[in-house]
């Protein structure tokens, strides 16, 4: 039996590595987005994990990604020996359980349901996405701080790390801008430049305002979906019930939604 | 019809309205039970509070339902009813043009009712088409390219199969082919929601007109890119209008982009009936501006004169509507309920 304190500690830890996992179509923490239901640890070395995402019909190839994502950031917790991840209420569930919880590699999986097909230009595709996201944020926030285009394009690293935002979106995204400047080599040493394109070409000044709108189409997109998913999260199992108040939203299967308990971080 | 504060009247023509069933009864196994369920998430997430259905009848409404709501409570003139059928999640279909034919018989002024067919179907896919014509005489079609079909998750427009039915469409003067490019079910493909075979199937059919559901989101700048390239490419509003309502600075983003990119003459109001009704998005619609921001960069505003277009003459002339001729027909038959 497992003291419940250690457990609850175990757990709390599971969350926070939790987070390192995106919905690679929006580009934010599951955990933030509400898809994860349970993290329930048995023995301090037992994991299980399940999720939900927005609707029944969310693309299977994402709902793969996010599996694998999680099974990927919990095996890598020292303590843990054995895991099981769940995706609950999907129209590919039984496939993606069968596939996570088999220890093959995703490629492996998906090309079998899909022609062959690999994930790959997928994950790039999306990665090029959050990356336009990200950077969009960065850059609006240095432009509201009066910072002018020249100075934009040609800042280094260095100075971008310094400079100190405070609106909320920029104190969120610029960590993670920095994070996907260094894990894809755009930006390593401190005199590089701190806003390449994805291409890692640089931007030159007259042409920043051109570049701005192609991030927001960018941003369009994934805004949609977010507010679509967001939307749908909550709005999944309940339903209309007209009272003599009018119209109220109820839960529509009483519990089976369930909070997240104290294994909550509490952000 | 619409009328605006100032007294003028509005021909609205409501490009994308259905008539489904969607009850117990009809679901054929859990996938029908999720898609409904789906759909009515999208209700309960982007309605006003007061718009708000009651699950029973959103699964399935009636005849004088989609009258009362589209023509006497709602400003609509005329509706496109499409068809879709889903035939591995529900026993009769999901919305037959049968059972919708059959409904809009009572107002014909009113309908447009839309077929449906899947090339994967091959040779039965034909004959259907060929059938359509015959006894419904269609004038245009809806394609769900993510529908299941046994152990295909989706298929392409410009699948060789496909081009052998818009080659016949073409034929028989079935020029209008709405295709459902947005949210809800998705195809096991590399990405769910790709819209490039619209760019092939627009190249090689300059004739028909492709209506593009939903925009392509949440592709849109994928499709506003094709689009601009193919004069034949139309993007219908249904699923981003609502955002009108929760979302009204993104809506204005979305807007500009279009008209930007497709401009005015290629964009078609669509409510999406019965996810949503007509009367509030009209309404919220005439209302709307794009804010002076998003507005000034792009140089796009949503006009008086623009919207009209977008509510429903950009519709009727896909449809050879004469529009006043129209507006006198129906004066002849103003809406009314019957006695219950």
């Amino acid at each position: 039996m497992l003291v419940s304190t250690l457990k609850t500690e175990l757990e709390l830890d599971v969350w926070d590595c939790l987070e390192a996992v995106t919905d690679p179509e929006l580009d934010e923490p599951i955990t933030d987005m509400g898809f994860v239901e349970t993290v329930e640890v048995s023995d301090a070395r037992t994991v299980r994990v399940e999720f939900r995402l927005p609707t029944y019909w969310c693309s299977p190839n994402f709902a793969f990604l996010m599996a694998f994502g999680i099974r990927k950031e919990i095996t890598s917790l020292p303590w843990v020996k054995e895991m099981t991840v769940q995706l609950n209420d999907h129209c590919f569930g039984d496939e993606v359980n069968e596939g996570v919880n088999s220890g093959r590699n995703y490629h492996d999986i998906f090309a079998q349901y899909c022609k062959g097909e690999r994930l790959d230009d997928v994950v790039a595709k999306f990665m090029s996405k959050a990356f336009d996201r990200r950077q969009e944020v960065v850059l609006l926030g240095l432009q509201a701080l009066g910072h002018r285009a020249e100075d934009i394009v040609s800042m280094p690293l260095a100075a971008l790390q310094r400079i100190e935002f405070t609106g909320e979106e920029e104190l969120r995204q610029t960590p993670r801008y920095l994070d996907l400047l260094l894990s894809q080599g755009l930006a390593v040493n401190p005199d590089d430049l701190a806003f390449p394109t994805w291409d890692g070409q640089p931007i030159h000044a007259a042409a920043l305002t051109k570049h701005l709108t192609h991030l927001r189409s960018t941003r369009i997109n994934m805004e949609f979906n977010g507010a679509m998913c967001r939307g749908l999260a909550k709005t999944r199992y309940k339903e209309v019930e007209i009272g003599p108040e009018g119209p109220t939203l109820v839960d529509f299967i009483a519990g089976r939604v369930p909070p997240r308990d104290g294994a909550n971080p509490g952000r | 019809m619409f009328k605006t504060p100032e007294g003028k009247e509005i021909f609205v023509l409501d490009g994308h309205t259905h008539f489904w069933d969607g009850s117990p009864e009809n679901q054929a196994n859990i996938h029908g039970k999720q898609f409904i369920d789906c759909f009515y998430a999208y209700h309960t997430n982007l309605s006003p509070s007061e718009e708000l259905w009651e699950k029973s009848k959103f699964e399935k409404y009636s005849e004088d339902d989609v009258y009362r709501d589209l023509f006497v409570d709602g400003p609509d003139d005329m509706a496109i009813i499409q068809s879709t059928y889903l035939n591995d999640f529900y026993k009769k279909g999901f919305s037959s043009i049968e059972r919708s034919s059959s409904m809009a018989a009572r107002h014909p002024e009113r309908f447009i009712v839309n077929g449906s067919f899947d090339p994967r179907d091959g040779e039965k896919a034909l004959e259907y088409i060929h059938y359509m014509k015959e006894t419904f005489d269609i004038k245009g079609v809806k394609m769900y390219t993510a529908e299941w079909n046994g152990d295909s998750k989706g298929w392409a427009l410009n699948d060789p199969a496909a081009y052998k039915c818009f080659e016949l469409c073409e034929k028989l003067g079935i020029k209008n082919v709405h295709v459902h490019k947005g949210p809800t079910i998705t195809p096991l493909s590399m990405d769910a929601f790709d819209v490039r075979d619209v760019d092939y199937a627009a190249t090689d059919f300059q004739n028909l007109n492709w209506i593009i559901e939903h925009c392509g989101l949440p592709r849109l700048d994928e499709f506003c890119w094709i689009a601009t390239q193919e004069t034949n490419v139309y993007g219908g509003l249904a699923v981003a209008l609502p955002f009108i309502h929760s979302r009204p600075r993104y809506f204005g983003e979305i807007m500009a982009e279009l008209l930007f990119w497709l401009g005015e003459d290629k964009l078609l109001f669509g409510s999406d009936y019965a996810i949503w009704t007509p009367k509030w998005l009209v309404e919220k619609f005439w209302d709307y501006q794009i804010p002076e921001d998003i507005a000034q960069e792009r140089g796009v505003q949503l006009t008086d004169e623009i919207k009209e277009k977008i509510l429903g003459l950009n519709a009727a002339r896909l449809y050879d509507i004469d529009v006043n001729k129209k507006k006198v027909e129906l004066a002849g038959s103003p809406v009314q309920i019957a006695a219950e």
